[in-house]
């Protein structure tokens, strides 16, 4: 049987993307930032998954004003690097899992949530840059990975309560796969920045450190938090916490905290790195 | 079931709803054709000719042409589309930021550095938080 045994949740920046691409991450700006991430890389290289699945929110790449999917789960073969405005990011091809995505998107539909099936989906550095984070530059990503696209730019997003349950639901979903896979959920985004208007650059050090001790200890709590406060607290951008509660809703109600990594900034934003082990794993 | 105009409250944020989607739709949408790199450069080649095959406003038209990013948000422009036409021009997220918070780059980046815009302060118009 497949089994769900860890999430971790990571900041997806575009600059630290860009860093890696330019060969940058040693400097004085961004050492301190990717040296943090060296025990998630070793952590994640000894738990060595067959699949992730990814939450992610896509920048107008696979997706524009057009068509606004509130979640969408990614079930082909491969998903190609997307060109955001200077061209795809060089890193490999994403490779997907396509019959555990059906599989999730036939429990997750049947369960009630009605998620959008995609089967041509660029995939922007909202999803490439966790994986670089996460594995550096390997020729090829050491697993496969399911994209999960969620919309956190046109309002509404949808609430930390709703994306709780859809990890509870994805957590019942993988757990009747027949196929023995280890499976690790990522959520992406955050933590506390805006990058438009006036207030572009507002961080919050004290209201992340809660969000960080409240998905360990306190992840209920986390689903009551009000669209409003996440915008007034943690900037317009940083509802994109709300998908580190997909992750949070897909593990155990009891978790081993394994890692936790805090820096400000990388370029506008304040960034977070936890690893959340399932008891028994 | 809808949290009306408290937004309004919070300073310098625009709230990308439904009331800015409709009236930045076609300035976010011509930003979206700087996906491919034939419109990159049919952009670049005659700004203005490539801009008058979206039906933005003249106001609209007019923050694009003169680099007007705040402006293009507060006529509907969403940061994660006005940013495509930043990178088509060579700016980084930083910049664009720095320029809509009416700070230099350079003392933009400073600000980051030490640990960002602060919270306090800029919670609320009324409260003054």
């Amino acid at each position: 049987m497949a089994r769900l045994i860890a999430g971790l949740a990571t900041s997806h920046v575009p600059a630290i993307g860009a860093a890696v691409d330019l060969g940058k991450t040693q400097n004085d700006y961004w050492k301190p930032l990717f040296d943090g991430y060296e025990p998630a890389r070793k952590w994640l290289s000894e738990v060595n998954p067959d699949v992730v699945i990814l939450v992610y929110n896509d920048h107008a790449s696979a997706f524009s004003l057009e068509i606004i999917p509130t979640f969408a789960i990614g079930v082909a073969d491969e998903f190609p690097p997307a060109d955001e405005g200077w061209g795809p990011r060089p890193v490999p091809v994403v490779k997907g899992h396509a019959e555990l995505a059906w599989h999730l998107s036939e429990s997750l539909i049947l369960d009630e949530f009605d998620i959008t099936i995609v089967n041509e989906m660029p995939v922007d550095h909202g999803l490439t840059v966790p994986l670089s984070i996460t594995c550096g530059e390997p020729d090829e990503w050491p697993f496969q990975v399911i994209p999960l696209a969620v919309n956190v730019i046109q309002y509404p997003p949808p609430t930390g309560k709703r994306c709780f349950d859809l990890g509870r639901s994805i957590r019942e979903a993988i757990a009747t796969y027949e196929e023995d896979l280890k499976v690790v959920i990522f959520g992406t985004g955050g933590m506390s920045h805006q990058l438009h208007g006036e207030r572009a650059g507002v961080t919050n050090r004290e209201w992340d450190a809660k969000f960080l001790d409240g998905l360990t200890r306190d992840p209920m709590g986390l689903t009551k938090i009000p669209f409003l406060e996440y915008v007034r607290e943690a900037g317009a951008e940083g509802i994109e916490m709300v998908m580190w509660l997909i992750m949070r809703g897909a593990l155990d109600d009891q978790v081993n905290e394994i890692y936790r990594h805090y820096h400000v900034p990388a370029s506008n934003t304040s960034t977070g790195l936890i690893i959340l082990e399932n008891e028994g794993t | 079931m809808n949290e009306p105009n408290k937004f309004e409250d919070i300073p310098g944020t625009y709230l990308f709803d439904r009331k800015r989607s409709r009236e930045g739709y076609h300035l976010n949408m011509f930003c979206m054709s700087l996906m491919k790199p034939e419109n990159r450069e049919a952009f670049l080649a005659d700004e203005k000719v490539y801009l008058d095959k979206f039906p933005m406003t003249n106001e609209q038209r007019q923050t694009v042409l003169e680099r007007d990013w705040l402006g293009m948000i507060q006529m509907g422009g969403n940061i994660y589309y006005t940013s495509k036409l930043g990178a088509t021009l060579g700016h980084s997220f930083q910049y664009l930021a720095g320029s809509m918070s009416g700070m230099a780059q350079e003392d933009y980046a400073e600000m980051m550095k030490a640990g960002g815009r602060p919270i306090e302060g800029n919670r609320s118009k009324s409260g003054g938080k």
